[in-house]
């Protein structure tokens, strides 16, 4: 065995005509090849990632002029602030209300087209994914003129039915409203391709179980489809909150975090203080508050991701 | 006593024949319903900006029925695509998607096969780390990357900030990541006793992947290089961010902050922008479903 490992070297020992040098043999050693073959990754992750992501800890401990240091300081005045436990609030309402929505329309829809001829599948599935192909910054803005104040095109419909006209971005509740409504426009198809794409790896054989078994089609959902998706709908679930909990651009166009500050959430507040307001550090600390939940959301995925890759 | 076995003899409920396909015939109608409620909603924007689009300003101005085109007009299309400042948006935002396309496929192809074939000190962690940033949003980095690249600026005296380039920098790290992590997913599929054959046959670790990984993988490097470029091309917050001169920024922020003057907006103008910026996307989609769909559900399929 231990011959056979040393045999390129004695090869190379006996022919020196071939003249290989160190550093091409060291090419050729695997561990070597992969390594460089990785290098260009490990650059990019460790100086526009890693090093961004730490050097922010050590931003958020700075003055507005970034030449002193104020330790704690910053937290300290956001923690006194009423808006930052407003912008608390309404990031966990968005997160939580759009993904409740998203995850749950997407059930529904996917179950839709589970149900009609295979087919017809293909064109209903493709009608139904455009909000999410669509660039949302380009597609917000179309929801911002359907609720133009006094051009809306739902309040021209809606006057028909009696229904006076709605602020859709000039009242607290019906911003918050209009801006989980585009999110849940704008995710639930990425639900729904998950979920159809799950739905379809349910073996047919438990459904006609549960038939003969005499199980109702709330039964069967209950018992059979939930169970045997649970595993995708616990990964898109958490992935959704990571992006939701982090949007920016729907907000950010839809209200700019108006009125009076009730549709900010952290990315569109971090950035108001941070690049707007230009307090660098004050903006760092605030977009350092999303990393708990994300991290609690990004370590179960990790669980689940492994967990999948042992069984397989 | 009776009155029970009364009870069991008669089916409470009426026993009716053929009521399977009947069940099976309304269930269809009603998915149809719901599928073209559902439909309706999801095309009501684009539709909506297409409607608008093909309306002059006297038109939308006046108020008229919003869902309705009385005098359709090319003006908004004439007017975007013979403005220099239009297309100099487009012919950014195309530059960058397509030299982070090729950035990304550069770094991530090799970087999924070595992490996905040859076994080396740390990469199961490294594997590990390339899932865990492409969950890091752009949200949470855009204030220290902003800081370290004006800091850069600063001792080199290279100035990347207001660049468009600068962009080319900074999306491969939303984009590297997930098509890194789908390729080692696609590559680990490959039987092994392909590379062994070809090692056999004489061939080097480039040679392998080359010949035999990148034609092999081909759907699923046409499936990382779709969402490559949707995702380029749709970012907004970095570019927000980086570029301020009119000539250096990206479409999706060229739009809304040059036809957005102050409170006057040119909603015809603007949903021209909206739809022709959705445009290379949707069209992509359009022919390449499948592949899209492939990636799309790959990130969380494949692990």
């Amino acid at each position: 065995m231990a011959d056979v490992a040393l045999q390129p070297d004695r090869v190379g020992a006996k022919q020196p005509a071939r003249n290989r040098s160190g550093l091409q043999r060291a090419l050729k050693r695997k561990s070597t090849a992969a390594f460089l073959m990785t290098l260009p990754l490990i650059i990019l992750i460790t100086l526009l990632v890693l090093y961004p992501a730490f050097y922010s800890l050590h931003l958020a401990t700075l003055n507005k002029s970034m030449q002193r240091f104020v330790g704690l300081g910053n937290f300290e005045f956001l923690f006194k602030r009423d808006t930052f436990w407003l912008v608390v609030k309404q990031s966990c309402i968005f997160a939580i209300t759009a993904v409740f929505f998203k995850a749950l329309i997407g059930f529904i829809v996917a179950h839709f087209v589970h149900n009609i001829p295979a087919k017809g599948q293909r064109k209903w599935r493709g009608m139904l994914l455009v909000p999410w192909v669509i660039p949302p910054a380009m597609s917000t803005l179309a929801w911002l003129w359907l609720f133009d104040p006094s051009y809306s095109a739902f309040n021209y419909t809606l006057s028909f039915f009696g229904i006076g006209p709605i602020p859709w971005t000039g009242d607290a509740a019906w911003a918050r409203f209009s801006v989980i409504l585009v999110n849940v426009w704008y995710g639930a198809p990425f639900f729904m391709i998950m979920y159809l794409a799950s739905l379809k790896s349910v073996p047919e054989q438990l459904y006609e179980a549960a038939a003969i078994d005499g199980a109702n089609w709330w039964q069967r959902i209950w018992y059979v489809t939930l169970p045997m998706m649970r595993n995708i709908i616990a990964i898109t679930t958490l992935f959704s909150l990571i992006v939701t909990f982090a949007n920016f651009d729907i907000v950010r166009i839809l209200t700019a975090g108006g009125p009076l500050d009730h549709t900010h959430i952290f990315a569109t507040w971090a950035f108001r203080i941070g690049i707007e307001g230009s307090d660098i550090p004050l903006g760092a600390s605030v977009s350092l508050f999303m990393v708990p939940i994300l991290a609690v959301a990004a370590i179960f995925i990790l669980r689940d991701v492994n967990k999948r890759g042992n069984e397989s | 006593m009776s009155s029970v076995t009364m009870d069991k003899a008669a089916p409470t409920r009426p026993v009716k024949y053929g009521s399977m396909s009947r069940d099976r015939t309304w269930a269809l109608r009603w998915s149809y319903f719901f599928l073209t409620l559902f439909a309706v909603f999801s095309l009501l924007p684009p539709i909506y900006m297409l409607i608008t689009s093909l309306k002059s300003s006297a038109e939308i101005s006046a108020a008229t029925n919003p869902w309705w085109v009385f005098h359709p007009t090319l003006d908004n299309y004439v007017g975007l695509l013979t403005s220099n400042q239009f297309l100099r948006f487009f012919w950014n935002s195309a530059l960058v998607s397509i030299f982070v396309v090729t950035i990304t496929m550069l770094i991530s192809v090799p970087a999924a096969f070595a992490l996905a074939r040859m076994r080396f000190w740390g990469s199961a962690t490294l594997a590990t780390g390339v899932f865990l940033t492409y969950l890091i949003p752009d949200s949470l980095l855009f204030i220290p990357l902003f800081k370290v690249f004006a800091l850069f600026g600063d001792w080199t005296g290279i100035q990347l900030i207001n660049r468009w380039y600068v962009l080319l920098f900074i999306y491969p790290t939303l984009t590297v990541p997930f098509c890194t992590w789908i390729m080692i997913g696609y590559f680990a599929s490959i039987p092994k006793e392909l590379d062994e054959a070809a090692i056999i046959d004489g061939a080097s670790w480039f040679q392998t992947l080359t010949r035999i990984f990148i034609p092999v993988a081909l759907p699923g490097i046409i499936a990382a290089t779709i969402f490559a470029f949707t995702v380029s091309w749709a970012q907004f917050l970095y570019p927000l961010v980086f570029t301020t001169s009119t000539d250096q920024l990206v479409l999706p922020v060229g739009i809304i902050t040059t036809l957005i003057k102050g409170d006057v907006f040119n909603w015809g103008q603007i949903m021209t922008g909206a739809l022709l910026g959705a445009a290379p996307p949707l069209i992509i989609y359009a022919f390449l479903m499948d592949y899209y769909i492939a990636g799309l559900t790959a990130g969380a399929t494949k692990g």
